[in-house]
């Protein structure tokens, strides 16, 4: 570096004397304070490395800090103080009976937030996010409900699920007429005919009415209308949890299959359990 | 660029750090025309060292106006959170306010809502806009007059004034050694200095809180962490900007020096030095004659009462914020020795020349220039006035639930859900019909509202509100015979019998 000042001719402009191949830089300084300014960003460095959570120490450690913060912990600070802003809400939820928060607009709003959450975290790996199902697993929108669709219904349903261990769980379980051998190939397709021509599709056929009003009607109803205290599905409306073919509908006489949900009363609160009910019966299809 | 041309041929170009290597503050009395940089044996310096700068008073017609500009908008900035206007129960009472926790704006008689966020769009292309007209005219008013860094050094540099006097007394008492005296001097400006600050940080907050309501919290500690804390950012950044940065500002940080001379031409009013008749300049007794020299008597007066400590006389430089107090400077030195006024004036190069020339001057106020900038300024304006008279003060926002797209109930009818919201944008309860239209049949259910299926429906929503409901249209499948068909909601206000329509989608199988 050049000890003596030199002013580019053309510029006027001091040069700092640095030169490469006979090209000479231009000096054109930085306000002091500038560099300041950049050393008051380094000290502010260190001073959060004191303070703060900085290195990693290993793969599983890191330096703490010596005020101990931590985001972690702010977090469940934040939650903490989410919940005791609820807890009036939930007192309400817990008070009231389930019809009579659906009548209440702000709880009813209240309900269908949470409820939207809370379906999604824990409802929608079956039946899908919006509620709409999938072969096998209800559609929760439609008009159509196995278990029935009011709002005491459903709540039942949700606290105690279907066909589990519980005592209180919906239970109900259609024999299987092929495996089982109550009846042989061919009466079995006469009985998927006749049920087709219950939901508006295709011949009736005479001797598979015979069956089913002897075999199918105590829980299906004669006209195969179903019944929700016995978790016999409505034949008649074209809406098939396991498939509408013939093929589906021979299969599922011949060895049914049955789903199963889960009891969440202990998985969800009191409140939750409410607000959940409350979103299923207002995604359309609530009775 | 017209802005850089240089008319003192005596001089060369300055480049844009010329204010830092303006005149040497510490020689007050002796001729202000400094060295050009030479070899010297000095060490180079990569960094400069902010040549502290001491204003002169000074008395004279733009000096006045500059106080008044300062008062006028001083008065502006600390009395306007105080103004109160009654929007009636549950509404704020605070002309201007800002309220990010309710996402509402209210200036007077207008409430702006976060999705109308485009009117200030449109108050900054119209602020951008009249800058643009205003610079291309008049020059750096904006810079020398109004801009708040000026405003408030200003203030702050007459507060330095008070306290430890003039030009020469602060060169004196800066050189003079640590006594009682200096001390007690220097600790009074900082803390007047803090106290104006906290006072601006402190009206900056009652823009975002109710005036009164925060102010009492404020004192009683009470306020919020975030009140006390951008209270705490705005008198720091008062503090430094208008009390040590200053100049620096200008110079080294704001964008707007740099390219506001792509708003200047030849006709563009600027305070400039007449060097065609104040030079050769030289030093001058009372009453001698100003025969063959320049009427410039060269007493630095012009660059001691620089606010940025720039020597007009070298010509137009980026570090000059045209406050013109120059002007008020050089007249009272022309009245002095009996020379005509306006040595140093607010003029445009154009009309220099010309005088230069001795053809005559006129002012162009009219140029294609400004008539585009009154153009898009007019634009701006007209479609900013017009879309503000007529807003709706009623809106819908409708989302159609996407999972499903649609239903197939047991009569084989089919249903779309849709999240519908009424954004009640005025002060009183509303009661809303909603029917639809575009469909043959189509029925509405609202959850929680109307629970039979029926062809209208009645929606509350409360004031300055938004309402939210689950709306179910449900079609008989003739009607629908394809995948997608155009559904409106029809809403009717039913005491004024306003209708908003809104056209969303009605999804169906499509077989």
């Amino acid at each position: 570096m050049a000890e003596q000042k030199e002013v580019d001719r053309l510029t006027g402009t001091e040069t700092t004397g640095h030169e490469w191949d006979g090209i000479k830089e231009l000096n054109t300084p930085l306000p002091r304070w500038w560099l300041y300014v950049f050393y008051a960003t380094i000290l502010f460095s260190v001073v959060w490395v004191i303070l703060y959570p900085a290195w990693p120490i290993g793969l599983s450690d890191y330096t703490k800090g010596v005020i101990g913060y931590s985001a972690r912990a702010d977090l469940m600070r934040d939650l903490e103080a989410q919940r005791a802003e609820r807890a009036v809400w939930r007192e309400r939820f817990e008070a009231q009976e389930v019809a009579e928060i659906a009548r209440d607009p702000d709880l009813l709003q209240f309900a269908m937030a949470g409820g939207r959450v809370l379906f999604a975290d824990n409802c929608a790996p079956c039946h899908g996010s919006g509620g709409a199902g999938a072969p096998g697993f209800p559609n929760l929108v439609d008009d159509n409900w196995m278990w029935g669709g009011t709002l005491e219904e459903i709540h039942h349903t949700v606290v105690y699920g279907v066909r589990n261990d519980h005592p209180e769980a919906r239970m109900s379980e259609m024999p299987a007429y092929g495996t089982l051998g109550i009846l042989e190939r061919d009466e079995i397709a006469a009985v998927a005919d006749h049920v087709l021509h219950l939901a508006g599709r295709g011949e009736d056929d005479p001797r598979g009415r015979e069956i089913f009003a002897e075999q199918c009607a105590a829980c299906h109803g004669d006209a195969g209308k179903g019944l929700a205290e016995l978790g016999a599905p409505d034949l008649t409306n074209n809406i098939w949890l396991f498939g509408g073919t013939r093929q589906d509908i021979i299969a599922q006489i011949r060895q049914p299959r049955h789903g199963v949900m889960p009891y969440w009363f202990e998985r969800l609160g009191e409140a939750e359990l409410k607000q959940v009910t409350i979103y299923v019966h207002a995604l359309g299809g609530g009775q | 660029m017209t802005m850089e041309t240089q008319r003192s041929a005596s001089h060369p170009a300055t480049p844009p750090s010329a204010a830092s290597s303006g005149p040497a503050p510490a020689d007050p009395g002796t001729a202000a025309t400094p060295a050009p940089p030479a070899a010297s044996p000095e060490k180079i310096k990569f960094f400069a060292d902010r040549e502290k700068i001491y204003p002169r008073n000074i008395h004279g017609t733009w000096r006045q106006i500059k106080w008044a500009v300062l008062g006028v908008l001083l008065a502006l900035y600390y009395i306007g959170p105080w103004i109160r206007w009654d929007r009636g129960p549950g509404a704020p009472d605070q002309a201007l306010l800002i309220d990010m926790p309710g996402r509402r704006a209210y200036f007077f008689t207008i409430e702006i809502w976060p999705q109308e966020v485009y009117y200030l769009t449109g108050l900054l292309i119209i602020a951008a806009i009249g800058l643009f007209l205003v610079t291309a005219w008049f020059g750096r008013v904006w810079c020398g007059f109004t801009c708040p860094q000026t405003v408030w050094t200003d203030l702050f540099m007459w507060v330095e004034r008070k306290i430890e006097g003039d030009r020469n007394a602060r060169l004196r008492l800066d050189k003079a050694p640590l006594s009682f005296g200096k001390a007690g001097r220097k600790i009074g400006k900082h803390a007047a200095w803090l106290l104006i600050a906290l006072a601006t940080g402190g009206a900056w907050i009652m823009y975002f809180n109710d005036a009164p309501t925060v102010v009492r919290a404020f004192f009683t500690g009470q306020a919020s962490t975030a009140v006390y804390g951008f209270t705490a950012l705005f008198t720091a950044t008062t503090y430094l900007l208008a009390g040590w940065a200053r100049e620096q500002v200008c110079i080294y940080m704001c964008p707007w020096p740099r390219f506001q001379s792509a708003m200047f031409d030849e006709d563009s009013l600027i305070v400039t030095y007449e060097d065609w008749r104040g030079e050769p300049r030289g030093s001058a007794r009372k009453g001698q004659s100003f025969e063959g020299r320049g009427d410039c008597v060269d007493c630095g007066l012009c660059w001691q009462v620089c606010p940025t400590g720039v020597d007009i006389r070298k010509g137009q430089q980026m570090a000059c914020i045209g406050c013109a107090l120059c002007i008020d400077a050089c007249n009272n030195v022309m009245d002095r020795f009996g020379r005509p006024r306006n040595l140093i004036t607010y003029d445009s190069i154009a009309n220099q020349n010309a005088r230069a020339e001795g053809r005559p001057v006129r002012m162009r106020l009219v140029r294609p220039r400004t008539l585009i900038y009154i153009a898009v300024l007019a634009i701006a304006a007209t479609v900013m006035a017009y879309t503000l008279v007529t807003r709706d003060r009623v809106d819908v926002a409708v989302q159609p639930d996407r999972s499903p797209l649609f239903v197939q109930l047991s009569d084989g009818s089919i249903r779309n859900a849709y999240t519908f919201k009424i954004l009640n944008m005025e002060r009183n309860n509303k009661s809303y019909t909603l029917t639809t239209a575009g469909i043959t049949g189509a029925m509405l259910t609202v959850i929680g509202y109307q629970a039979e299926p029926a062809t209208s429906t009645v929606l509350p929503a409360r004031p300055d509100d938004v309402a939210t409901f689950r709306v179910l249209v449900t079609a008989p499948p003739e009607s629908v015979p394809l995948a997608t068909h155009d559904l409106w909601f029809v809403l009717t206000d039913q005491a004024t019998g306003e209708v908003v329509e809104h056209r969303t989608v009605f999804a169906s199988s499509g077989n």
